[in-house]
Formats: structure tokens, C-alpha cells, sequence
């Protein structure tokens, strides 16, 4: 009986620690780095990432009494819970739920922003940022240039979760920042962890631009670092690089940094190699001259993105880099993406562009 | 029994014709001690009588109106107080605005401007629902409420100079004709996506509402063929939801280019929507100017008090083409558009309110034609000779502060410029 018992035990323990060790390899494809450097000087708080944002959203209402925060499920704290407790201090004309209704949200906010107040969405999903799309696209992105600056929206920002999170699937999943990054007049920004979040979000909100601000959801609880209490920004349209090195430059942003900073170890473990490693930050408008800059330094580009390959942000990198870097180009520039599919369930491990698929990339790159 | 309870009340809705009030026309026995069910999403009664409802379980919203066809006031309590000076100011704007859509719709024919939309048909609902706002409230449209436009102030220098998109062009020639905005008389400027401004309208409406001591409300227009935009039902319910001072003006005038609003919807029209989402709702013969100025004066004074939407319903008929791209004989007869030009103008309507009570005179009128005529001509022949915007106007205001990469793309066309001048139209455009 107690053999059989202790035969169940190891069975179970057995059983759990595969069952872990798929969860842990389907929903933490990287490992996260924290920042070391701060942007400011001061006290810090640990927070993750949607501590971080909820503290972004925090001074902005504290700071802004135009300013309001709006979406589905915002009101208790949206579904992510970055808007969490903030109802209770700022009142519900602030922060409010809407009707679940995303083009809605979107021409709501324009209109906010439209008549001078700050305008806070939440899309729920990036994936379901969609039917916003027109909204977006069509009358944040062009609300100044039609009017000759008679009239502006850039007081809006749309926060959208985005990014694999090793159970999303297709509508939990998805990247779009590729399709905003064709809407001259946008501004859109990915952050990298709680610190990027905080300055970039706040940037966002004071931009006088319309900002699409996707943050990699995976990131909201994963990720921690030592925040600045105090307010601050990061400048917009401006990449960091967060490892220098002679060997190549990768590129990536959002959760995908993270994998090109392991990548980069395991560069330098295995092969001796030393990377210039950049977070493009902001998607639209970006920093052609740091990731130029870069290239032409280390003559090998390698750039991954979690949206499918084809026509994903990387090409506008890749075809930059070769009008710009040319003479200076040792290889092609290598992308390494999402296949051409959608954003698959249980393969999600196969469609990531992981550490592996990004590390013999990198050595076909070198090895040239 | 429920199937025979149900199959009965639809053979019963069909054999029913009569005038009810809105509600279902017969009251079913209450169940439950009449106590209402307790449903998140529903305070109702319970029955056990099965009934279906369809648009024949309702009356028709009805039309309101204050003048009959010959300009008379029917009942006379309904006569608005308009002093004399505001009604033949508007009278003058309808009928302005006429003159003007005649000339730059031939202007368009003639290749001279680009595009037009004419407004024929829709002066009062036009300047009947701008005369009953305030100069401050926000003015959200589609593209057929010039009649709006020019009642605020906006000049028709201004107006023309935008359809030839010269360089005294507000908007600085970058969008087709007929897309005005005016920062200085609170006109949003218009873009060609359909009932985008309606949810727009809800947030601007909102953000007025938290201003201390508001005084603004938001007005915004839309057609029939609109209200089937997505953006339409959104615009509805957040402003029912989120509570915004906000008046929905739907200008139904029966086309969306071709198709007739009997293909846009089923049920009765627009103004239908407004009770299923929880919206004061009026419906007004949009032929008659007076009862669309009382309408909208009241709705606004409703909004601006509730902080809540109105949605009025102006119906109308679009006596001119869609557009200059759009040839309406094609898909209705030319007798069906002459009896809307004959009996339910509205300028001619209010004409005659305003010679009944001695404001207005055929010599004044046939003076002020050939005024507004002459106006519109002589300002034509001035826009025409003005240059088109330098062409750097192109890359400018996309963004508050030029990105280096858009200012890369100007020194490459500016190269581009230098060497190949000759193919390109320089000389229409402000230079250096």
C-alpha cells in the first residue's frame, strides 16, 4: 500500500515536474534582464512592469486633472490590472469602463484628445485592436495634417497588450506593430521591461502626437527592476543600446530584446563574440541613426521580431540597413521572425523566434 | 400552446395597420405579482404569453412639424421666437448656399475644381439646427452641412479657397473639396470616412461635460447611410453609457449615393435606435426649417442640462446627385426628385413663413441671388488666380515636430526638385 502510494508520489512528482518544465518552456521562452543603468537619479521601487505602468498612469492623473483612463474592464483594473486601484483614487468620471467596443474606445479618445483633454485607452488584446483600425489610422494618425493644425488628437495614447505569451494563441498573441507602422502621423512604442515602461508611457501620454504604446504582456508580472519613484521620461523616435560589441547588431524590441541579450551571451560564451545589442524602443518614427550607426561599426545586422516575417517591421530595418550600411555589410542582414502564419497555439515553442533560432542565425551571420 | 400563443401574435401583427403609441399594442397578463425580473441586463415582467416583436409592434415615430407646405405655422404655439433680423439671416444662408452649390458644381463640370457635393434639399435641416446652437458649441460633420459652416461665420472665400485648395486654403490644399474646418468657429475638420466623427463627437462631448461651469455642447451630423457604419451604433451607446452632451443629428435624406434607405435599414429609420439604447430621441421634417431649429434648440438645452445625448432625426430628401461623380437619374426619376424640389423645399417654405410676416420680399430675394451669384463667382475668379501651397506643405504637420527621416525625404525631393523642375507644375505652387 505505502509502495504504492510512494510509486503515485513519484508518478505525481514526476507527472508535475514535466507538467512545470513544459509550462515554464512554453510560457517563459526567454529570460528576462533587468536594467542596470537608471534613467534618473533618486529613490527606486521594485515593481514589474505593471507596476510600472500603473505608476505612469498614476502621476499622469495625479499630475493632469484633464486626463481621463478608459477601456474595457478598466474600471476594477482591466483584465492586465494596470489600471488597478485607480478608479478608487481619481473617481469614476476618470477611469471608467466602456462599452466593449474597440473602434468605439479608439474614436472616443480621439475625440477626448480632440477637445483638449489627455486620453488614456486600453485596448484589451492588441489582436483586437483591429476593429480600431480606421479610427487609428484614418483620424488619429492624419487629424493635424487634414486640418493644417486647426486640430490635433496627440494627447491620445492606446495602451495595448501584445506579444507571445505561451498560451494566447491566435487572438492572445499577435504583434501589430508592423500594420501602425505604415500610418505616417502615429507614433508607436514598445517598451522592454517596468523601467522603459514607466518613461515611455509617460512620453507617450505627453507626446503631441497620437501614440500606439504595445506592451509585451508576458512582461506585465515577469519582469521586475528597480523603478525611479520620481517622474521622468524617455525620449521618443531614439533606440538604446544596451551591449556594444564588434561583432554584429541585433536588433529587436519588446519582449524579443531579452532574447537577443541571451543571445549575445551565449555569442560570447560559446564563440567569443561580442554584439552590439539594441532595443529600437520606438517603431514609428525609429532611430535609423543608432541602428545605422551601429552596422556600420559591426558589418552584420541580425534583426527578430515576434510578427510574422513578411513585410514585419524588420524589412523596413533590413532594406535601411542595406541602403545605408551597404559598403560596410560583411553578410546579408539576417531577419529571424514569426513564420508566415498565424499565431499558432501549441507550437507556439517552433514559432517563436527563440534564442536557438536567433543564436544559429547569428552564427551564419559571422560565419558568412 | 406558446407556439400557437406565438404563431397567432405574428398573423395578429400582420392584420394590424392602426396608429399606436411607442410601445407593444396590447398588454400581456403580468406574471409574478406584476414584480419585475431581477436580471442584470434586464428590469422586465414576466409573462407566459410567447410574443415576438417586430418594427410593426411599434407606431411610426412621428414627424414633427411647425410649417405647412405654404409656409404657414400650424399650430401657433409652436412658432419659434426667432427675432426678425436671425430669420431672414437665415433665410439669406439657405438661399446663399444654394447659389453657391449652383456655381461650384458647374465649376467642377467645367474642370475647374476638382469635386463637389452639392446640399439641395437639405438647407433647413442645415442652418435650422445651426441657428439653434451656440457659437461655442463643437460642430462634428459629415460633408453635406455647409449650410452649418456658412451660418458660423466661415466665409465663402474661405470655403471656395478650399475646394481649389490654393494656399489661402485653411487646411493648405491637402484634402479633396467640400472637407472644411475651422478651428476659430468650432468645425472639426471633415474626413471622408463615414461616421468616424461619431464617436469622436461622444469623447469630445465628454470632455466638455468634466470643464467647470460648461457651456458647450457637441452637434453631430450624419446620414441615414452612415448610421450603418460600425462607428454609428459605438457613437450611440457610449454616449447613452458614459452620459456625454452630446446631439446626434442624423440628416436622413432617403440616398447614400444609389441605394435607397429602404436597402440601408429595416425598421423605423434612424430615429428607432435612439429608445432601444436608452436616447431622448426626436424625429423632425427636415423640410422645415422652424421645427428643425426648435428641435435643436431643445435637444441642446436637454444635453447641456442632463449631460445626456439627444438623437434627432431630420427627415429629408437629397435633391441634387451624391456628387459630381454621381448621376441620380441613373437609380430614381427625375419625377420623384421634381416633387421634392416643388412642394417640400425648405427654402421655399420658409420663404413664404418669412413673406407672411412681411420680412421678406421677391425684390430682395431676386436682389440677394444675384448677390450671393456675383459673390461667388468674383471669389472663384480670386481663388483660381492664388497659388497652390509650396510644396514642402506636403511633408509638414504630420507629425508637431518633423521626424529626421521625413526630413531626409524633403532634402531628397528638394534634389529631386532641382534637377527635374521642368516636369513638375512649380509654377501653380508658392516657392521660396
Amino acid at each position: 500500500m505505502s509502495g504504492l502510494v510512494t510509486n503515485g508520489s513519484v508518478l505525481l512528482t514526476r507527472f508535475v515536474s514535466r507538467f512545470n518544465g513544459c509550462t515554464k518552456r512554453l510560457s517563459s521562452h526567454f529570460t528576462y534582464f533587468p536594467d542596470n543603468g537608471k534613467p534618473v537619479e533618486g529613490e527606486t521601487t521594485k515593481m514589474n512592469m505593471m507596476q510600472a505602468i500603473n505608476n505612469a498612469l498614476d502621476i499622469t492623473l495625479k499630475t493632469d486633472d484633464s486626463a481621463v483612463l478608459f477601456g474595457e474592464d478598466v474600471a476594477f483594473g482591466g483584465v492586465f490590472r494596470c489600471a488597478l486601484g485607480l478608479q478608487d483614487k481619481y473617481g469614476k468620471e476618470r477611469v471608467f469602463n466602456t462599452p466593449l467596443c474597440e473602434q468605439g474606445i479608439a474614436g472616443f479618445g480621439i475625440g477626448l484628445a480632440t477637445a483638449g483633454a489627455t486620453a488614456i485607452a486600453e485596448i484589451q488584446f492588441a489582436d483586437y485592436i483591429f476593429p480600431a483600425f480606421d479610427q487609428l489610422v484614418n483620424e488619429a494618425a492624419k487629424a493635424r495634417y487634414r486640418s493644417a493644425s486647426q486640430f490635433e488628437c496627440g494627447a491620445l495614447t492606446v495602451r495595448a497588450p501584445c506579444g507571445a505569451v505561451g498560451h494566447g494563441g491566435l487572438y492572445h498573441s499577435q504583434s501589430p506593430e508592423a500594420f501602425f507602422s505604415h500610418a505616417p502621423g502615429l507614433k508607436v512604442v514598445v517598451p522592454r521591461g517596468p523601467i522603459s515602461a514607466k518613461g515611455l508611457l509617460l512620453s507617450c501620454i505627453r507626446e503631441r502626437d497620437p501614440c500606439v504604446f504595445l506592451e509585451p504582456k508576458i512582461l506585465y508580472r515577469s519582469a521586475t527592476e528597480e523603478v525611479p519613484d520620481v517622474d521622468y521620461t524617455i525620449p521618443l523616435g531614439k533606440a538604446q543600446v544596451l551591449r556594444e560589441g564588434d561583432a554584429a547588431t541585433l536588433v529587436g524590441w519588446g519582449t524579443q530584446v531579452h532574447v537577443l541579450l541571451e543571445v549575445a551571451e551565449m555569442a560570447g560564451t560559446n564563440l567569443g563574440l561580442a554584439c552590439d545589442v539594441i532595443d529600437l524602443q520606438s517603431i514609428l518614427p525609429w532611430d535609423e541613426e543608432t541602428v545605422c550607426n551601429s552596422v556600420k561599426k559591426t558589418g552584420r545586422a541580425l534583426i527578430a521580431h515576434e510578427a510574422p516575417l513578411t513585410s514585419g517591421f524588420g524589412a523596413e530595418l533590413a532594406a535601411t540597413i542595406q541602403e545605408e550600411c551597404f559598403l560596410h555589410l560583411e553578410a546579408p542582414v539576417a531577419r529571424v521572425a514569426g513564420w508566415d502564419t498565424p499565431f499558432p497555439h501549441v507550437f507556439e515553442p517552433f514559432y517563436l523566434p527563440d534564442k536557438w533560432r536567433c543564436y544559429q542565425a547569428l552564427v551564419d551571420l559571422v560565419r558568412y | 400552446m406558446a407556439l400557437r400563443n406565438g404563431v397567432s401574435f405574428l398573423r395578429l401583427l400582420t392584420l394590424r395597420q392602426s396608429a399606436r403609441l411607442l410601445t407593444t399594442h396590447t398588454r400581456p397578463e403580468l406574471q409574478n405579482g406584476g414584480k419585475l425580473a431581477e436580471f442584470p441586463g434586464a428590469k422586465a415582467p414576466y409573462v407566459t404569453e410567447m410574443r415576438f416583436l417586430d418594427e410593426t409592434s411599434y407606431d411610426p415615430i412621428p414627424i414633427y412639424r411647425v410649417l405647412d407646405n405654404s409656409g404657414e405655422v400650424i399650430d401657433r404655439n409652436e412658432e419659434p421666437n426667432i427675432d426678425n433680423d436671425s430669420l431672414v439671416n437665415i433665410y439669406k444662408t439657405m438661399a446663399q448656399l444654394s447659389q453657391m452649390d449652383k456655381i461650384l458644381y458647374e465649376s467642377q463640370r467645367q474642370g475647374r475644381i476638382s469635386f463637389y457635393m452639392t446640399n439641395y434639399g437639405e438647407e433647413g435641416v442645415q442652418v435650422g439646427s445651426a441657428a439653434a446652437l451656440q457659437p461655442q458649441d463643437l460642430v462634428f460633420a459629415q460633408y453635406r452641412e455647409v449650410g452649418v459652416i456658412l451660418y458660423r461665420g466661415m466665409t465663402v472665400t474661405e470655403l471656395v479657397n478650399q475646394c481649389y485648395g490654393n494656399h489661402e486654403d485653411p487646411g493648405k490644399g491637402r484634402a479633396m473639396p467640400v472637407h472644411y474646418g475651422s478651428k476659430q468657429h468650432n468645425i472639426v475638420s471633415i474626413s471622408s470616412p463615414l461616421a468616424t466623427q461619431m464617436p469622436q463627437a461622444v469623447g469630445a462631448a465628454y470632455a466638455f461635460k468634466r470643464q467647470a461651469n460648461n457651456d458647450r455642447i457637441v452637434i453631430c451630423y450624419f446620414g441615414e447611410g452612415a448610421a450603418s457604419e460600425g462607428d454609428a451604433f459605438a457613437a450611440l451607446n457610449f454616449a447613452a453609457t458614459l452620459d456625454a452632451p452630446v446631439v446626434f443629428l442624423c440628416r436622413n435624406n432617403g440616398y447614400a449615393i444609389s441605394t435607397p434607405s429602404s436597402e440601408q435599414y429595416r425598421g423605423d429609420g434612424i430615429a428607432a435606435r435612439g429608445p432601444a439604447l436608452g436616447i431622448t430621441t426626436l424625429r423632425v421634417d427636415g423640410t422645415d426649417t422652424l421645427a428643425v431649429y426648435n428641435a435643436v434648440k431643445k435637444a441642446r438645452a436637454f444635453a447641456l442640462e442632463n449631460n445626456k445625448p439627444v438623437l434627432v432625426e431630420a427627415m429629408n430628401y437629397r435633391v441634387g446627385h451624391h456628387s459630381t461623380s454621381d448621376d441620380s437619374t441613373a437609380y430614381r426619376s427625375v419625377e420623384e426628385i421634381e416633387k421634392w424640389t416643388k412642394d417640400e423645399s425648405p427654402i421655399q417654405k420658409l420663404k413664404l413663413y418669412l413673406e407672411r410676416k412681411g420680412l421678406w420680399s421677391d425684390e430682395e430675394d431676386k436682389a440677394w441671388l444675384k448677390e450671393s451669384r456675383d459673390n461667388v463667382v468674383k471669389t472663384m475668379q480670386d481663388a483660381e488666380k492664388k497659388q497652390k501651397p509650396h510644396w514642402k506643405e506636403m511633408l509638414e504637420e504630420v507629425y508637431h515636430d518633423m521626424p529626421p527621416r521625413l526630413q531626409k525625404q524633403m532634402q531628397q525631393m528638394e534634389q529631386h526638385l532641382k534637377k527635374y523642375k521642368e516636369h513638375y507644375p512649380l509654377n501653380q505652387y508658392q516657392s521660396d
